[in-house]
């Protein structure tokens, strides 16, 4: 954070102060705080849970607590593009399980990493709710579905090819 | 009022938005102004239609015409043809291609007409953006009945009469659920929604919010008069954005409408609802975890005693149903609870929302009367299983429930019945196998899952659930042994008796049910080290048959190790010490020369 140079940390510090000060009077403040701060930073570090921990007056402790117990709370920052694999039921019984594998293949990553350019981050994920496409991967909010093993390389290509 | 010659119904639910319904309503309105139609002809963005297989869906009435598997490229034909010319555009016809299971009208489609739409009722009729088109379909009448006509312990006798149970799983009587919070001494009390649905695979709760999200505020605010509050918190998945979205705007509606807030129909009672959401966590779907992670904290459950009717969110006396529960409530209310009545079998009224998916032709929703049996949901309504293949089994309740075999597929659905052959209804998730899918294998995704998803806070779910994926994994890799059946079995009943929460407590279930009703196949991993199904890698070899391999070194080159070697034109053969199993071959061959062995 910050180190671009320019202000956008004093930016997403000061919408971190007007989420906390949103809240801070609300039973059970913290989570909707997280969900909000998150989609400030993109991610949830430790100096961030710190500055929440005192705008809350909550002990750090309980703030690491939840952001570790929920899954849609991250500690590590995430790709450009967040590649998203559906792990629901009926995806995996309809082999989502090889389209993974081959998203891993492709991007070399494992699942829960982000690749070493910030490029692309690879997470299974619960079903999104799309079982009827299944099974279906999500590329930041595009989804695509009735997909096998070999459609896998063309569409992480597209996402390679494109420049922010 | 503004009448309209035609309306254009597209499902914008999820699953077709995800395959581009949204820029379809937007060609729609594009053409429909083009053709200068626009104000005979209105567009109308609803809930999801249940064919999810079929999607994106576009409906045309007065006719009732349903479009499947619409692509923006057609909808100028559907326009110049349909709404212009009046004639029907047959090659994006439900059923098209075959001539004599093509349907003209919604009506005529199997999938819909051996349902009955109760939770479901505004799905895919109305635009659940607009308050006016749910109040048009009697919404809102029955929170008008109950806050003018009857007193709250009226309400609850309404309820308890019908014989709701709770449709999130347990199946607990709804009505004795709100008799009891009724009962508990408190000036502040909550009504609680579950929308946390957590089973993979069951995603009902999620359509009737997108679709109809007034039923579930109208229904909360009738439970908020029964049991003495006037706060509700509706919990939801993070992961629903658009179910979010039109919640937030229905709550948003209804205040503007009075029909939520102060002094609601100038009575006494006044009722406020807010949205919190849910941060993916699976044991949060259990009513204490969920109360807590409302309160701000880890989500983890609690022991019972005390229930939360008598002392839950914030200490408070508190009711919590699920999305589906709310649904039929209103109605219950409109039609009398002898109607619901008559709907169901003995010990389970009315209908229930199953999400069918798998290896089924007709994937979504699908609402039956309780007592439908499983075939007629697979085969009738489903359409079957794709591609020639034999049914092997149905598995409901997701990581709590259990496999049905072929053998059971003639019992009828319900809480009791369900429960007596292993599994349970739980949400509603409904996912079906054929022999291609390995019954071992799916007993350790749904531990690898329970797994991953235990709070951690008791031991016999934190560590018992470990050791038994362990097992599973060692059995799946073909390190079976002699004995692992028995130590899953044993493990298995002490998690299910020392569990803290339902979640651990039913977490054995999947290996519990298929070690009864697939006990040949967890033996022939152990004993034969084979996976029947050819599922498990490591048990699996890929072969070429001599026979049928013309030796045009396809699937050599295609190798990523280099494991296939051969003389052209001659049978090859595959190294099975350096074979890494990724099934390349088999995929490129186009002689079909290549099986699993």
């Amino acid at each position: 954070m910050g180190n671009c140079g320019c202000t956008c940390s004093d930016t997403k510090e000061k919408k971190l102060q007007e989420i906390i000060e949103k809240y801070k009077d609300l039973e059970g403040a913290l989570i909707p705080v997280l969900h909000e701060v998150q989609d400030v930073y993109g991610y949830l570090p430790l100096s961030v849970q710190t500055k929440i921990a005192n705008g809350l007056n909550v002990p750090l402790a309980e703030v690491y607590g939840v952001v570790t117990f929920y899954t849609q709370f991250s500690l590590y920052p995430k790709g450009a593009y967040k590649v998203q694999v559906c792990l629901g039921t009926a995806c995996y019984v309809k082999g989502a399980g090889a389209i993974l594998e081959e998203i891993e293949k492709e991007l070399g990553i494992d699942v829960g990493k982000c690749s070493e350019d910030g490029k692309f981050s690879l997470d299974a994920c619960r079903c999104i709710g799309a079982c009827g496409l299944a099974p279906v991967i999500m590329i930041n909010e595009d989804v695509y579905g009735r997909l096998v093993p070999s459609d896998i390389k063309g569409i992480i290509q597209k996402y390679k090819e494109k420049v922010d | 009022m503004q009448i309209f010659r035609a309306h254009v119904l597209c499902c914008a639910g999820t699953g077709c938005t995800s395959s581009k319904s949204l820029q379809i309503i937007d060609e729609f309105e594009k053409h429909i102004k083009d053709n200068h139609i626009d104000d005979e002809v209105k567009v109308i963005k609803t809930g999801c239609f249940g064919l999810c297989a079929e999607g994106p869906i576009v409906v045309i009435y007065p006719e009732g015409t349903m479009y499947v598997r619409v692509a923006p490229e057609d909808v100028k034909e559907i326009v110049e043809e349909h709404l212009v010319k009046g004639r029907t555009v047959s090659r994006l016809l439900a059923g098209h291609h075959d001539a004599e299971a093509i349907s003209q009208s919604l009506d005529d489609v199997d999938f819909f007409s051996r349902q009955k739409r109760i939770a479901l009722r505004n799905c895919g009729v109305i635009n659940p953006e607009s308050i006016d088109e749910y109040i048009a379909r009697d919404g809102y009448v029955a929170l008008a009945k109950v806050l003018t006509e009857m007193t709250p312990q009226q309400a609850i006798d309404v309820v308890t009469a019908s014989g709701l149970r709770g449709r999130g799983g347990a199946g607990f009587p709804a009505g004795r659920k709100w008799q009891f919070a009724a009962n508990s001494k408190g000036d502040i009390k909550y009504v609680c929604c579950n929308a946390d649905e957590g089973d993979p695979g069951a995603f009902m709760d999620r359509s009737i919010l997108e679709g109809d999200p007034h039923s579930v505020i109208e229904a909360m605010t009738i439970a908020g008069y029964a049991i003495g509050a006037n706060h509700g918190f509706i919990y939801i998945r993070a992961e629903y954005p658009i179910a979010v979205q039109r919640l937030n705007i229905a709550i948003k509606q209804a205040k503007e409408y009075g029909l939520i807030g102060d002094r609601i129909f100038d009575t006494d009672f006044s009722f406020s609802l807010e949205i919190r959401l849910g941060a993916g966590a699976f044991v949060c779907g259990e009513e204490t975890a969920l109360m807590t992670s409302i309160e701000g904290k880890r989500g983890e459950p609690r022991v019972r005693p005390p229930f939360p009717a008598v002392k839950g969110l914030f200490g408070k006396p508190t009711i919590l149903n699920n999305v589906e529960t709310y649904a039929n409530i209103p109605v219950i209310f409109t039609h009398g609870p002898e109607w619901f009545n008559t709907i169901g079998t003995e010990k389970s009224k009315g209908t229930k929302v199953f999400a069918v998916g798998g290896k089924i032709m007709n994937t979504g929703l699908v609402e039956i009367p309780m007592g439908t049996t499983l075939r007629e949901i697979v085969y009738d309504i489903g359409g079957g299983i794709p591609n020639g293949k034999k049914f092997k089994a149905a598995q409901t309740g997701g990581p709590s429930g259990g496999c049905i075999p072929a053998e059971h597929l003639d019992t009828p659905i319900d809480y009791d019945s369900l429960a007596r052959i292993g599994s349970m209804m739980g949400s509603g998730g409904l996912i079906v196998m054929d022999e291609d899918n390995c019954m071992v294998d799916i007993a350790k995704f749904f531990l690898e899952f329970t797994v991953d998803e235990s709070c951690g806070k008791c031991p016999p779910c934190r560590i018992g659930t470990k050791r038994m994926l362990e097992i599973l994994e060692k059995i799946t890799n073909g390190k079976g042994e002699d004995g692992d059946i028995e130590k899953l079995e044993e493990l298995a009943k002490s998690i299910s008796k020392s569990a803290l929460c339902g979640l651990g407590q039913t977490a054995p279930n999947p290996v519990l049910s298929t070690l009864r009703y697939f006990r040949h196949e967890y033996e022939a991993h152990i004993y034969d080290k084979k996976c029947p199904a050819g599922v498990c890698k490591a048990m699996l070899q890929y072969k070429i048959n001599p026979d049928k391999c013309i030796g045009c070194s396809l699937c050599s080159r295609k190798c990523p190790v280099e494991a296939i070697s051969g003389e052209r034109k001659k049978p090859y053969v595959i190294d099975q010490s350096m074979c890494t199993k990724c099934g390349v071959c088999m995929e490129t061959c186009k002689f079909a020369a290549i099986y699993k062995g």
